[in-house]
């Protein structure tokens, strides 16, 4: 191991000591969250999630060693390799896997399972910061673009597949690395523009929209020059829009699963159904408002000790946190985040090599959009989507993926001088 | 250019990370601290975990005759945490008919125990009392009800077998507690009940109820989707015979010892009598502390299990041991003949000389002062202490195998091993090279360092009825409604002893009972009984009357043992006991009404006759050490652990 001492020397001791704060903090909430006082188990108890997840974080360290003792380029070289892997895991998974709460995803390895769909997040972002990292490709050419959209499709469909709507949503979030790389913005713009309007149309009664939109239209005809090119681009757009109005409907009613519509409906109404599909967010929102400033005190929550929902310590963690820590509880936490992300950002932007910083604006992008909906779902902003919040939620797979996700950027990162600028 | 427009897109996303975390903030700020609604949402909103008790085990006999049921009683648990401090306790003791400095007393201990925790309040109210006390309850926030169990019997015998159960202790909940058992559980503490406990007390159930702010019940929760039902504990089927045990224990009135039948072909306890015994409805319910403290102190020791726990010198039943082991160490034959001298051992009358039958038959002590000689000197050394030695240890690995001095395994706990010294014992008493056969020869007659504790007699009378093998004995044969057996109880125990060398033996015992040193009303009229008296010198007094036996003599189908303390001769009082436990299971019916009525009648316990008036038959020339039976009687069953 030449290199072991200055990995040691050199790692961000800033990321690494976040990272060893926030599984703790989410060891102990995890432990809360299932802690009975009538049974009284200790924390370490192999009865209770947190004693398991205690052995989740002991392997994680263990692969965290491995991380480093690899050397740096292998995750270059080897990039490709590991994506091909992964789908093979993927596409094996529908076939062998083992259905749980409705999803195929899981490899079943006695009473723990594995989740594939976790480790194809880190794969994908080595396969994509390797294509990018070609100085040439700049995202500017139609073709270049379908690649990088094709590198993230592949495994979103697969993981579609397995019935894991969360778990795919989490591949849009490639758009900032892309965007990032130079992917025009026109692109964000247009996905934040379609999300918008969707919000829109779940709030707005529908004939209000189509009459605004059309309203618009005639201001904007009135307004512009009348050339040919522009009357159809208008008339193009018009249509799009009005076709996405008519079309959520159709989207939600026809498209989607009951359990997926149910999850949107409740977001709009959650006292349509309080005690069936809207149970998650009242519970969860009860849980969270009832801790107050400063929290009821660790093992002093009344909502979240009970097993009734069944992503009590996975999912609905962040519950547990609000409710026994209270804001101040919540701030540690979301803080911990933020500031997380500012230092992978100002990490990625440090570094030499394109690999580097695209798969640096990967974990962060990822992290972030985990923390988005995550939080969000449990506040009751966002639709409940069945997504963990990184190193808080028990889980192996999930901890594992994030582990290995963060560390090999931090390994890329501690070699960063080593390397010469390809560039 | 392109350059710098890069650097702005990372301030851009950035940006982006960083509203989401000031939006998030900012909405937790209004839920948590600005709104009140979830507050009290989280007050009138909240779900109680009431834990259903299973239904413990039943146990039954072999005919399937209950031996152990349930009645249902309610423990009032009190969680000191939420009772007011402005309770009306006037009315509250009235309702409960208790007085006021008890309830401070017991909150008091309920509060050093857990202020968060329920603990019981009030221990087993009947239903009766509970449709009373039921609806007004509800007025003391903090006290809750909870159902429980108590076991119940029909019948007053086999108390020592069945076990008790009791709250269960601090030290043990701490123990094993975590996972099952909470404050106030019952816990078996003896006999099947613990030994099964693990069967009998099924699986705890959930549910999940809503609760409003009043602590009223608003309904299960999701329809009851979550909730588990609680599964109740297996039965266990004994092989027990109800009809056969009363009858022991009727005759066992006013008498010390135990009287155990073993069905030989598969070591199953059809009755297991022990003198003096209690009635198990005693220890059962709100009495249970009052009459356990008065069984304790009771000077008969009734809570003490001799069958289990007495080791007795055996006496003259340990000669058709001894007779087994000489000929299969080829020193006698069933031809030899041994005179009757009287020089170093007593006797009484009878045909002089014997062969090995009619040393059985008659029982002389002489025939095995020499046979034991023979087994243990065999000049395997020309130093006489050293061929003792020799002889004695490969002696003592046929007492092992037939069972003695270890326990046999039965599945009730608190088995002792009996006594069995080990060369080891005679060095240290009187040196190393210094002990010969003139020191142990009281062990030829079954006397002297040596004890075997009733079931350990049973056994050896299982070995004999079956010609050299054994079952471990047990009294469970069926666990749940698969009937699962503990595979230990399936194991065959075969004794190294040819089947070939039992049959002189087996027909001496026949003729021991037939014309022998048995009483002649012992003697069945169409069933051949095999059995062997003994008649145990012992320091409290008159010598203890023991029988081994089985029967029918060809395919037996009960093996007996019978001690009796203090009551003379082998076969004037265990025999002829035996012969009737062997009456009513073969028979189901005792047609020897007389000798029924007189046996129950002896009494040897109140009229005490502290000086034996029979002569001495051994010369005390080794110290008797720990052959005293009662010596063990202060390790009870009440410490049992």
């Amino acid at each position: 191991m030449r290199d072991q001492g200055t990995v040691i020397k050199n790692i961000d001791w800033v990321v690494v000591l976040l990272y060893l704060a926030m599984v703790l903090y989410g060891l102990v909430s995890i432990y809360a969250s299932m802690y009975d006082p009538v049974d009284d188990l200790p924390i370490y108890s192999q009865a209770l999630p947190s004693g398991r997840q205690l052995i989740w974080i002991g392997t994680s360290l263990v692969l965290i060693v491995f991380i480093g003792a690899i050397d740096s380029k292998f995750y270059e070289v080897f990039a490709y390799v590991i994506y091909i892997i992964v789908l093979l895991m993927l596409i094996a998974v529908l076939f062998v896997g083992k259905e749980k709460a409705g999803s195929k995803s899981w490899f079943g390895v006695g009473e723990f399972g594995i989740q594939p769909s976790e480790f194809a997040k880190f794969a994908t972002s080595l396969a994509l910061a390797r294509y990018l990292s070609n100085p040439l490709v700049r995202l500017e050419k139609l073709k270049e673009i379908l690649t990088a959209a094709a590198i993230l499709g592949v495994p979103a469909l697969l993981i579609l597949a397995q019935n894991d709507t969360g778990s795919t949503l989490v591949f849009s979030i490639f758009i900032i690395p892309m965007f990032r790389e130079g992917l025009s913005s026109a692109y964000p713009n247009l996905v934040i523009a379609t999300v918008s309007l969707f919000i829109l149309t779940l709030f707005v009664p529908q004939i209000a929209l189509l009459a605004g939109i059309g309203i618009l239209g005639l201001l904007v005809f009135f307004l512009m020059r009348k050339t040919i090119q522009n009357i159809s681009i208008l008339v193009v757009s018009l249509s799009i829009v009005s076709g996405v109005i008519t079309g959520v409907d159709y989207f939600i009613n026809n498209v989607l699963q009951p359990h997926q519509q149910s999850r949107i409906k409740v977001l709009i109404d959650p006292n349509i159904d309080p005690l069936g599909a809207g149970w998650n967010v009242t519970q969860s929102k009860i849980a969270i408002g009832s801790g107050g400033m400063i929290g009821k005190g660790f093992l002093q929550g009344t909502q979240t000790k009970f097993d009734f929902v069944p992503e009590q310590s996975t999912d609905f963690i962040f519950c547990t946190v609000g409710e026994e820590f209270g804001w101040i509880g919540s701030f540690l936490l979301v803080a911990m985040f933020i500031t997380l992300f500012m230092r992978l950002i100002f990490l990625a932007e440090r570094q030499k090599i394109k690999f580097a910083r695209v798969y640096g604006y990967c974990v962060a992008s990822i992290l972030f959009f985990h923390f988005l909906i995550n939080l969000g779902m449990t506040m009751g902003l966002f639709p409940v989507i069945g997504i963990p919040l990184p190193f808080f939620s028990y889980g192996g797979s999930s901890l594992w993926a994030f582990t290995i996700l963060l560390f090999i950027f931090l390994k890329l990162d501690a070699h960063r001088t080593q390397i010469l600028s390809r560039e | 250019m392109l350059f710098l427009m890069f650097e702005q897109r990372s301030k851009i996303i950035g940006f982006v990370f960083l509203l989401a975390g000031v939006v998030f903030l900012a909405k937790l700020f209004y839920l948590q601290v600005i709104d009140q609604t979830y507050k009290d949402a989280a007050t009138s909103n909240s779900l109680h975990k009431v834990l259903e008790y299973p239904y413990r085990g039943l146990i039954y006999d072999r005919k399937g005759r209950l031996l152990v049921n349930n009645i249902p009683v309610y423990d009032i648990m009190v969680t000191p945490r939420d009772v007011k401090k402005n309770m009306d306790t006037l009315n509250f003791c009235r309702l409960l008919g208790i007085e006021k400095e008890e309830v401070r007393e017991k909150l008091l201990t309920a509060r050093m125990y857990s202020r968060v925790k329920p603990s019981p309040f009030i221990r087993q109210i009947s239903h009766t009392d509970l449709a009373r006390i039921a609806d007004r309850l509800i007025e003391y926030p903090g006290f809750s009800i909870e159902p429980r169990t108590v076991r119940g019997y029909d019948h007053n015998n086999l108390a020592h077998m069945l076990g008790y159960m009791a709250e269960i202790s601090p030290e043990k909940l701490k123990k094993l507690g975590k996972g099952f058992y909470r404050p106030g559980d019952y816990i078996g503490i003896s006999g099947l009940e613990s030994q099964y406990e693990k069967y009998l007390r099924g699986k705890r159930g959930v549910k999940f109820v809503m609760v409003d702010v009043h602590g009223v019940q608003k309904g299960s929760f999701k329809g009851g989707i979550l909730d588990t039902a609680a599964i109740r504990g297996e039965n266990l089927y004994t092989s027990i015979d109800l009809e056969l045990q009363k009858l022991g224990e009727q005759v066992m009135v006013n008498k010390k010892g135990a009287i155990i039948c073993i069905e030989p072909k598969t070591g199953q306890v059809l009755a297991f009598v022990v003198g003096p015994s209690y009635d198990p409805n005693l220890l059962r319910g709100r009495e249970f502390s009052k009459n356990y403290t008065m069984l304790f102190k009771d000077s008969m020791k009734p809570l003490f299990n001799r069958g289990l726990q007495a080791p007795y010198p055996p006496g003259s039943i340990f000669k058709t041991f001894q007779a087994l082991v000489a000929q299969q160490e080829g020193v006698i034959d069933s031809n030899t003949i041994i005179p009757c001298t009287r020089e170093v051992v007593n006797c009484h009358p009878h045909p002089n000389p014997c062969n090995l039958r009619t040393s059985i038959q008659w029982s002389c002590n002489p025939y095995y002062l020499n046979v034991y000689r023979r087994i243990i000197n065999q000049n395997k050394s020309k130093n006489t202490y050293l061929d003792t030695r020799i002889g004695y240890e490969k002696w003592k690995l046929y007492a092992e195998a037939f069972g003695f001095g270890s326990r046999l395994g039965i599945d009730v706990p608190n088995e002792v091993k009996g006594i069995l010294k080990s060369p080891k014992y005679y060095n240290k008493i009187y040196g190393e090279n210094h002990w010969k056969y003139s020191t142990i020869y009281s062990l030829s007659i079954g006397q002297g360092e040596l004890g075997l504790t009733p079931l350990q007699m049973v056994n050896l009378a299982c070995i004999l009825a079956n010609k050299g093998y054994y079952y471990t004995p047990h009294l469970v044969r069926g666990i749940g409604e698969k009937r699962l057996i503990i595979r230990k109880y399936l194991e065959k125990h075969v004794v190294p002893v040819d089947e070939k060398y039992f049959e002189t033996i087996l027909t001496g015992m026949r003729w021991a009972v037939q014309m022998g040193t048995v009483w002649s009303s012992a003697r069945m009229k169409s069933v051949i009984i095999c059995g062997k008296t003994g008649t145990a010198q012992n320091p409290h007094g008159k010598d203890h009357s023991i029988f081994i036996g089985f029967a029918p003599k060809e395919n037996p189908t009960i093996a007996v043992a019978c001690v009796v303390e203090n009551s003379g001769f082998g076969g004037f009082v265990a025999a002829p006991i035996a012969s009737l436990m062997i009456e009513q299971y073969l028979k189901d019916t005792i047609e020897r009404k007389n000798l029924l009525e007189h046996m129950i009648s002896r009494d040897f316990i109140h009229k005490a006759i502290p000086v034996p008036k029979e002569p001495e038959k051994v010369k005390p020339v080794t110290p008797v050490a720990d052959s005293k039976p009662a010596k063990k009687e202060d390790e009870g069953p009440g410490n049992s652990n």
